[in-house]
């Protein structure tokens, strides 16, 4: 969908809501889809569709564990760092998932293909340890089944399942 | 012996997916609704709760009925439903096994409640990591409406009631009931503090509930059958109904089991969960969630209710057991948890924002051999104080601190003793860098790099 249409989609769906600020994460997620990240433009733009000022967006772009306020790569990995995947050995694997793609917590591998999330935890712990790749769960991780998954996602186009 | 148990919110679950809305109504889904809208008092319903002892499994335990019976009668406007469904706290995801297996059975509890209280409007709030859990919703939903279950005019009994799905960007504060309401609001989710009570003054000002979807789930089930019939499902006088334990750590069988409420820790450790996985020896666990204090194995045959637990100054909290064995450092668990609080600390008020990130740096000196004895005092007065905090998160956090302290004290101060830590490892903060050594000072933290991982 175009920008254009995407923006007054979304801005006839807000002035048909009782209360429009109710709508403020499905548009911020909406726009982030659309741009890749809350960039400047994304979060100007939700300002308008919302009313809100830039201060009180700028409170929940800033905010939220999925909501992105800088550039992130194409795959998301958000990585559990709660204590029954701690117990699990996590760091191991927090470790391996780093030094394989090059990166630290928090940053995107220069091809720009993985961002890689310490994320709290992912409601999996009965599978630890676990992660969610573009938001789907992959539980009792380890090394090689790390690098299996990183090998598949490098050639899939796979769509985000959340920040839709 | 015990009689075997039946599970009632797990009755329908299944290996391959959800019990879908038909299968739901062949089992006796709907009956308890059916028999109720229009047909009994809205008050009589309440009553059924309250007398059923029904005690919301969210975490703080606080009577159902009593919640709904705040809620104003003679209320103009709508008023709201909010069936809380997001968990976040390490080692819970009952709330998630339960909406994956039988969505229509939250769905006939939340009507059950909003029928109760006079409610129009539900919102059904969900962490981003359980996407899966809002597409299935708005598909129940869908399928629940169009049968005539929710909308205007419910079953032809005069009785208005619809329920939307609130995608949440996820942050562990927003389970807290004031702060989901902000987050729903579009602003930031702050806890409230003050003020009206939310079953007065809630959502956009409106009286407004917020339960648990465990909590609601047991409402079919008690409307149908009676609220004694509730009442004797648990194993302890003072107990009532069923209860989802999940189970997770080195145990041989991690799960998600429902069971009496007040079954005896020992038996879902060492029964339903299958024991330790061999070769190692329990040495203590959460019993209700990271927010719960530590319980060593003398506890073991403690009943899992509220009052049993609080017999012994512990939680139930959510049931959400975490299992630690032998091998484990307490210190270095406590030390992951301090600072998954430290960095879902909202920031509002001083003791959370300055005070978590206080204990988890003196725990990271124990951790890595920088301890010194009046660390451990401070510890203790720093986790007192969290009780000053705006909201209960504060105070939760200080829960596993306090525990490690009263009962495994020899474990930090072997820490001390041999300046390093005794399982041979130093545990390396989360954010996989050490927070900045040197001498603890109250004040400003000098560790605040988990805040930049939120990008």
């Amino acid at each position: 969908m175009q920008l254009e249409e995407l923006k007054n989609k979304l801005q006839q769906e807000v002035s048909k809501a009782e209360f429009p600020r109710e709508h403020a994460i499905d548009v911020l997620y909406a726009l982030q889809n659309h741009y890749g990240y809350l960039c400047d433009e994304a979060m100007a733009d939700a300002s308008w569709i919302l009313g809100m000022t830039l201060l009180e967006l700028e409170e929940l772009a800033t905010f939220y564990d999925f909501l992105y306020r800088r550039p992130v790569g194409r795959h998301i990995l958000h990585v559990c760092d709660g204590v029954v995947c701690w117990m699990y050995h996590q760091y191991s694997l927090l470790d391996h998932l780093c030094r394989k793609l090059g990166v630290g917590p928090g940053q995107t591998t220069e091809d720009g293909l993985f961002t890689v999330l310490p994320a709290g935890c992912v409601g999996n712990c009965h599978q630890a340890p676990a992660m969610l790749v573009n938001g789907r769960f992959y539980g009792g991780l380890t090394p090689e089944k790390i690098d299996t998954i990183l090998d598949d996602l490098r050639v899939s186009h796979e769509e985000l399942a959340v920040c839709r | 012996m015990n009689a075997p148990f039946s599970p009632i919110l797990l009755r329908n679950r299944r290996p391959d997916g959800p019990v879908p809305f038909d299968e739901y109504r062949a089992n006796g889904g709907y009956e308890a609704l059916l028999a109720t809208v229009g047909k009994r008092d809205p008050g009589e319903v309440q009553a059924m709760v309250l007398e059923a002892n029904l005690r919301g499994r969210g975490g703080a335990g606080f009577p159902a009925g009593r919640k709904w019976q705040s809620v104003p009668k003679g209320h103009k406007g709508p008023k709201f439903v909010l069936p809380n469904t997001d968990e976040m706290e390490p080692g819970s995801f009952k709330d998630r096994i339960l909406v994956g297996a039988d969505p229509h059975m939250v769905i006939e509890g939340v009507l059950l409640c909003a029928y109760a209280v006079g409610a129009e409007h539900g919102i059904f709030f969900v962490r981003p990591s359980y996407e899966m859990d809002a597409e299935l919703m708005e598909r129940e939903l869908e399928i629940a409406r169009s049968a005539g279950f929710l909308g205007r005019n419910i079953l032809g009994s005069g009785f208005d009631f619809d329920m939307v799905v609130h995608r949440s960007a996820g942050r562990y504060i927003c389970g807290e009931a004031s702060a989901q309401i902000n987050a729903i609001s579009g602003l930031r989710p702050n806890p409230r503090k003050g003020g009206p009570r939310m079953a007065v003054s809630g959502l956009w000002g409106r009286p407004t509930v917020v339960n648990n979807v465990e909590t609601l789930a047991c409402l079919p089930g008690i409307v149908q059958n009676g609220p004694q019939w509730f009442k004797n499902l648990a194993r302890t006088p003072t107990g009532s109904g069923s209860k989802l334990y999940s189970v997770c750590g080195p145990v041989a069988r991690p799960e998600c089991y429902e069971l009496p409420m007040g079954t005896p820790l020992r038996e879902i450790l060492f029964e339903h969960a299958g024991g330790m996985l061999p070769g190692r020896t329990f040495k203590a666990c959460l019993p209700g969630g990271a927010s719960t204090s530590f319980l060593p194995a003398r506890h073991l045959d403690v009943p899992m209710d509220f009052d049993a637990l609080k017999a012994i100054g512990q939680r139930l909290g959510t049931g959400c057991i975490i299992v630690f064995d032998e091998e484990t450092c307490l210190v270095g668990a406590t030390l992951n948890m301090i600072d998954f609080f430290a960095r879902e600390s909202c920031g509002w008020c001083t003791p959370c924002r300055e005070g978590l990130p206080f204990i988890r740096n003196i725990l990271y000196q124990i951790e890595s051999g920088q301890g010194r004895e009046e660390h451990i005092g401070m510890l203790r007065q720093m986790g007192h104080h969290m009780r000053h905090a705006y909201c209960a998160l504060a105070p939760g956090a200080a829960a596993p601190l306090l525990g490690l302290l009263d009962f495994f004290e020899d474990e930090v101060r072997e820490h001390i003793r041999h300046r390093s830590c005794p399982f041979g490892a130093v545990a390396p903060t989360p954010r996989g860098k050490p927070c900045a050594p040197g001498p603890v000072t109250f004040g400003p933290t000098p560790c605040r790099e988990g805040l930049s991982c939120r990008i």
